[in-house]
């Protein structure tokens, strides 16, 4: 079975809002909610440096395990996706996700939230049909044989999404032709002694 | 850029000539732009690697990586989302996670149940605390009214928190594989709201219990002996109490000061249209979690004395009246300063027809 992944190139990514425009489109999600985003640090800097983040499919989620109504649940593709019949709008997934994903389409008063949304990695969700299906949780792309619209759009191929092996075989493939000394996003204290990258980009 | 100036130079052909004459002078630009093109090319090819390494733009270093995980946000970053304001990594929820799966949650479950199972023991080995005097028949007032009703809603509330909070704790555990998805749907929506309508009810009533309280619960000298004796329990003497003992004012000193900060974290969570960030409501969670689960277990030893585990304690706060020896052995204190007042059952009887709010607020101070 596949295991799927989203990775995003931060070298590649040049801020473009691409995925995120091409997620609103694809899953027609409410207002004011917006599954992916794309964060810059020290932009305008010379280490400027930008990445586009939506729910990351964590093997171990902790939205998962912190959820009071269990309403997560893994596909056989290691995609994390809920049951919004089941959310209650606790915000607690909000709490321990690591990315940011969860969002709530109101923030009032007695903790009324509304139901919780996020990325599904374009596989729905939970539903009696698929108007349903789409009502709810957007396009399931997966059932169609397609990958998440995000990254299929992504103009410099920054955003990858696909099986965990097939993205870091690519991802490993450019790390090799950068040439980069520690392989961009490892901080490996071997990768200087070894500096597999720089010789292979030497003979290639 | 070069086509525009061509055009430029070019002017406006106005004839055959002038035309003829842009159109050779545009295709000898854009010649030399295709054959620029060219070399440019060629020279790219012949890059030495180790030059254009050094001449790129640097790569993301494992100091960026550092940055995203510290939660940075500097004066340059930027985030897509409509008002978002979160950083690239939330670093701090792995560890609220750890700190509700790992500490809270079991050790909530096990000092509530724990709780309990010790109450039970202590009443099949100790058994109840019988009066030790016949009952004399004349009464006391102990509770008014109002003290009565405000306490029994706040106690009301707070069961019904106690185990609405229980089942967002532990309720996916136990409900979800007993009822089924569709009952539990039901079921956990109607806890949450139950749990935040009611809380900050809840909360206000609290606070209104204590302050008419508080004048009744101020430590003493003789509280501390009252703890030394295990409230009675060790040595055969009765130990002194005013109007509430020792163990009656640390229950209420605990509520509050854990109870309004139970309280006052269940208002952070309750309310996040107040722009808290997320930080905050993980530490209210916490805070909120392990003070309610400690009051919660501690209730259950009020509960057990105000009920099964003492004699004569549970008609005081239903009726209002206590009996004279009860006050005697209980509150000795107390009982010197209000003996005079005593009532038969008639007269208790007369005066609860004539109405309650008619009954005159207990005369105690203690």
């Amino acid at each position: 079975m596949a295991q799927m992944k989203f990775m995003c190139d931060a070298e590649r990514c040049i801020e473009c809002n691409g995925c995120v425009t091409a997620c609103k489109n694809a899953n027609d999600v409410e207002w004011g909610i917006q599954r992916r985003r794309v964060v810059t640090l020290n932009d305008g800097e010379a280490d400027e440096m930008s990445i586009s983040v939506a729910c990351m499919h964590c093997d171990d989620a902790p939205c998962m395990a912190v959820c009071p109504t269990d309403c997560f649940y893994k596909t056989d593709d290691g995609i994390v996706l809920h049951d919004k019949d089941l959310c209650i709008g606790c915000g607690y997934c909000l709490y321990a996700c690591p990315f940011g994903a969860p969002q709530f389409p109101q923030q009032d008063a007695f903790g009324e939230r509304g139901k919780m949304d996020k990325c599904t990695f374009c596989a729905g969700g939970p539903a009696e049909s698929k108007e349903e299906e789409y009502e709810k949780y957007g396009s399931n792309r997966i059932a169609e044989g397609k990958l998440p619209l995000c990254a299929e759009m992504c103009s410099t191929k920054a955003l990858l999404a696909g099986d965990a092996q097939d993205v870091a075989d690519i991802f490993r493939q450019r790390v090799v032709h950068r040439g980069h000394k520690d392989g961009a996003w490892s901080n490996n204290p071997q990768a200087s002694a070894d500096n597999l990258a720089y010789d292979a980009a030497h003979k290639g | 850029m070069n086509l525009l100036t061509a055009q430029a130079s070019g002017g406006v052909p106005r004839s055959g000539k002038g035309l003829a004459l842009g159109i050779w002078r545009f295709m000898l630009v854009a010649f030399a732009l295709v054959l620029s093109l060219g070399f440019t090319q060629v020279a790219l090819a012949q890059a030495d690697p180790d030059r254009e390494m050094n001449t790129a733009a640097p790569g993301i270093t494992a100091d960026q990586w550092r940055q995203v995980r510290s939660g940075e946000t500097g004066p340059n970053y930027r985030d897509s989302r409509y008002e978002s304001d979160y950083s690239l990594i939330n670093a701090s929820g792995e560890t609220w996670r750890q700190i509700r799966n790992r500490w809270v949650s079991p050790f909530g479950l096990i000092a509530v149940f724990g709780m309990a199972a010790l109450i039970a023991l202590f009443y099949f080995i100790v058994g109840r605390k019988e009066l030790e005097a016949p009952r004399t028949g004349r009464l006391l007032l102990r509770w008014t009214l109002m003290k009565r009703a405000l306490h029994w809603t706040v106690a009301t509330l707070f069961i019904i928190l106690a185990l609405t909070g229980m089942t967002l704790l532990f309720g996916k555990f136990v409900f979800r594989p007993l009822f089924g998805d569709g009952i539990w749907a039901w079921m956990i929506a109607a806890t949450k709201v139950l749990h935040n309508y009611l809380g900050p009810i809840f909360g206000i009533l609290l606070v209104i219990l204590l302050v008419s309280l508080i004048k009744d619960n101020i430590p003493k000298k003789h509280d501390w002996v009252w703890f030394k004796k295990g409230g009675g329990m060790i040595g055969k003497k009765h130990v002194d109490a005013g109007f509430a003992n020792g163990g009656e004012k640390a229950w209420y000193w605990l509520l509050a000061t854990v109870g309004i900060l139970v309280v006052a974290s269940g208002f952070v969570l309750d309310f996040p249209n107040f722009d808290q960030g997320r930080d905050t409501m993980q530490w209210a969670n916490i805070i909120h979690a392990v003070g309610a689960l400690g009051l919660t277990a501690v209730s259950l030893g009020h509960i057990y004395i105000g009920t099964l585990g003492t004699e004569g304690a549970l008609e005081g706060m239903t009726t209002g009246y206590v009996d004279e020896t009860w006050a005697k052995e209980h509150h000795n204190l107390w009982y010197e300063e209000v003996k005079d007042q005593t009532l038969s059952e008639q007269e208790v009887a007369a005066r609860k027809s004539s109405g309650g709010s008619s009954e005159p607020s207990a005369t105690r101070t203690s």
